[in-house]
């Protein structure tokens, strides 16, 4: 099989509100970002996979309209998930392996400003038993989190402390939304607190893949993808066990995490009970552990929907690039309570 | 900068969905009081039932009535219901685990204070008045008082053993074969920089474009980026008023709420000074005397921010070859 790498990374500020914007006009940065640190221009690209969702803009086939930025005419090689952009590289990834690309550009954006994202996220919920009563987001992560609790799996010490963590790393990150000492505050559902919680904002991200000789012309140090798998649960939570995610752990497996200890994690964990739950899925909790969590904040600094879980796979390839990490774990969630986890694994050559 | 654009924008529909055999059973069920479940591969009561095994993913359609009481597998206290929510006071969350059940349904608690909630405690069903065939003709949960009920013991789960619910027929008189579901989520919309700059351009009358600064082409409505180039669009233009038809089509069929009388013409219109063909409606010329290279000029009607429709400016036609690139 052909190896793959990130070789490049890019993302904007993230912001509460980015209504001076529109979606194209906050992603072409991005996407000038990760096209000049590789040395390339658009038309060199093969293949462009975005990540985005049109309940975000309230509008349908939203992402023609960010498909200017790229620069789509004449026709180029082009798809979209309407999930996180995660995915979309899973994607690129596989359309890499088979040979019929040598690069390839992906990115993903969300506003969650125009709207209530709390409400908005109701709408990919079962709509026969659970969309019509809409729990919001927050609602169903402090399910899960009492869940854990109960369990004796946690304490709300213990996520304040994740919460505190997170955003002390994020301190000197240039693109966090929530950084530095951020107060608890109240219960927002309980037990979740506001702390808990992750910021809402506006955000975009872009990465590019190349493949073998041309990964390592165009990047000094690529960041090689050595597995990347996704499982997913049953959508009913009640037929879940909330306090574990055997997705999770198995697209670790089958992407080749547990076979030497990673120095790095990236975890999407929009709230601080998902923390939790991801470190004892991907076996994190040695006590002799010396794997560096979240070393960019996560998505407790900054939560852009449909681009945070890709920003987690930039984030750990950026760390290796820099030479910060030889190994690290990547992971990306979507779906209520963990539902649909990914897990990469990328290396550095020594 | 200009000022950022706002304004309102509702989503909103009527989903309208049909059920299969256990859904239809599960919902008819709820209108008349009845909880069901449905027997999975591995011998598990799910509830509310699934149509396909949560493991195997085999059809299942088993159907076995459960009980309107149960306890509580976990909750969240909610301080500040949110629109659509199922009650308007402060509730709790709550995974429930029905009598007879092994997996638990999402609903709401209707409980004075977190303080009165807890995992374990036994909580029973509140009908609805009036009762349809949907999710919410629970009305919520209610804790169960007394001491008798808070120690009931957990249902037999072995496969067969006591206390295993018994089987329905999901058969009813009148039976529920679809729900609707309205859906409302309201959005402030914001068009950006250069849809903004148009828009505040057409208040005053007045079209703008904006010019790559690649390619130099002028586009109109400017979206801020040249999809040819992917570069930013950053100067603006102002181009027309005057333009020509590049095309056009004659529209014979009258749409819902639009009060213009059919056949008329809509076309594309390449403003002087742009390189996109926008599109617009022609008035003030018999339908079927409009056609390509016809010189038109945009009407507006009263304080409208957008051009009512584009009439005849009299000039002659204009040559094939100058707008031939824009059609």
């Amino acid at each position: 099989m052909r190896d793959v790498a990130i070789v490049a990374f890019g993302q904007s500020d993230h912001v509460r509100d980015s209504a001076e914007t529109s979606e194209v006009e906050m992603l072409m940065p991005v996407l000038h970002d990760v096209l000049e640190q590789t040395g390339l221009a658009a038309r060199d690209i093969d293949f462009t996979c975005s990540g985005s969702s049109d309940y975000l803009a309230g509008r349908a086939f939203s992402f023609t309209m960010a498909l200017d930025g790229v620069g789509a005419w004449p026709p180029i090689s082009e798809s979209h998930v309407e999930m996180d952009g995660a995915w979309a590289l899973y994607e690129a990834w596989v359309k890499l392996l088979t040979g019929e690309a040598e690069t390839a550009l992906v990115y993903a954006y969300g506003k969650s400003s125009p709207g209530s994202v709390r409400d908005v996220l109701t709408r990919q919920l079962d709509p026969y038993y659970v969309a019509p009563l809409w729990p919001d987001s927050v609602a169903l992560a402090a399910l899960q989190a009492q869940a854990l609790i109960d369990a004796g799996l946690t304490d709300e010490r213990e996520l304040a402390g994740i919460a505190d963590r997170s955003r002390a790393a994020a301190a000197t990150h240039p693109h966090a939304q929530l950084r530095g000492e951020v107060p608890m505050g109240e219960p927002l559902v309980a037990p979740l607190r506001t702390g808990d919680c992750p910021p809402i904002g506006d955000g975009a991200a872009a990465v590019v893949l190349a493949a073998g000789d041309t990964a390592r012309r165009l990047a000094g140090r690529p960041a090689w993808i050595r597995g990347l798998d996704h499982r997913i649960e049953a959508h009913s939570m009640g037929v879940r066990d909330l306090t574990d995610s055997p997705s999770t752990r198995l697209a670790a497996e089958r992407a080749g995490a547990f076979e030497r200890p990673v120095d790095t994690a990236e975890l999407h964990a929009p709230f601080t009970s998902q923390e939790v739950v991801l470190r004892r899925a991907l076996k994190l909790d040695a006590p002799d552990s010396t794997v560096c969590i979240n070393p960019s904040g996560g998505a407790l600094a900054a939560n852009p929907v449909m681009a945070a879980g890709l920003i987690r796979l930039g984030e750990a390839a950026a760390r290796i690039q820099r030479g910060a990490s030889d190994r690290a774990l990547a992971h990306a969630t979507s779906g209520p309570c963990l539902q649909h986890n990914l897990v990469a694994v990328l290396e550095g050559e020594r | 900068m200009p000022e950022v654009l706002t304004a309102p924008l509702v989503v909103e529909f009527p989903f309208t969905r049909s059920l299969g055999p256990v859904q239809s059973a599960f919902l008819t069920g709820l209108r008349e009081r009845t909880v069901l479940g449905v027997t999975a591969s591995d011998g598990r009561v799910v509830v509310p039932p699934v149509e396909y095994d949560p493991v195997t993913a085999e059809e299942i359609r088993d159907l076995v009535e459960v009980g309107t009481s149960g306890t509580v597998t976990t909750w969240a206290w909610n301080p500040s219901p949110r629109r659509g929510q199922p009650l308007t006071t402060p509730f709790a969350w709550v995974l429930v685990r029905l009598d007879g059940a092994d997996t638990a349904l999402l609903h709401a608690l209707d409980a004075p204070g977190p303080d009165a909630v807890r995992t374990g405690m036994r909580v029973r069903v509140r009908w609805a008045p009036e009762r349809t065939g949907a999710i919410t003709d629970i009305a919520c949960f209610e804790p169960v008082d007394g001491a008798a009920e808070e120690s009931r013991p957990a249902p037999d789960d072995s496969a067969g053993g006591v206390g295993r619910p018994a089987p329905h027929s999901g058969e009813f008189t009148d039976p529920v074969t679809g729900i609707t579901t309205p859906a409302r989520l309201d959005y402030t919309y914001a068009p950006g920089r250069a849809q903004s700059r148009y828009l505040g351009a057409l208040a005053d009358h007045r079209i703008v474009g904006e010019r790559c600064p690649s390619c130099r082409k002028v586009y109109v409505p400017p979206r801020g980026a040249c999809p040819t180039c992917g570069v930013a669009t950053d100067t603006q233009v102002e181009v027309g008023p005057r333009g020509t038809v590049t095309t056009f089509c004659i529209v014979n069929i009258k749409a819902k709420n639009l009060d213009i009388e059919v056949p008329y013409v809509y076309a594309h219109i390449a403003l002087d000074g742009a390189d996109l063909a926008l599109h617009a409606r022609i008035g003030g010329i018999p339908y079927d005397r409009v056609r390509m290279g016809l010189r038109v000029e945009p009407v507006w009607a009263g304080d409208s921010r957008f051009p009512d429709h584009y009439r005849p400016t009299g000039e002659p036609d204009a040559d094939y070859d100058s707008y031939k690139e824009l059609i």
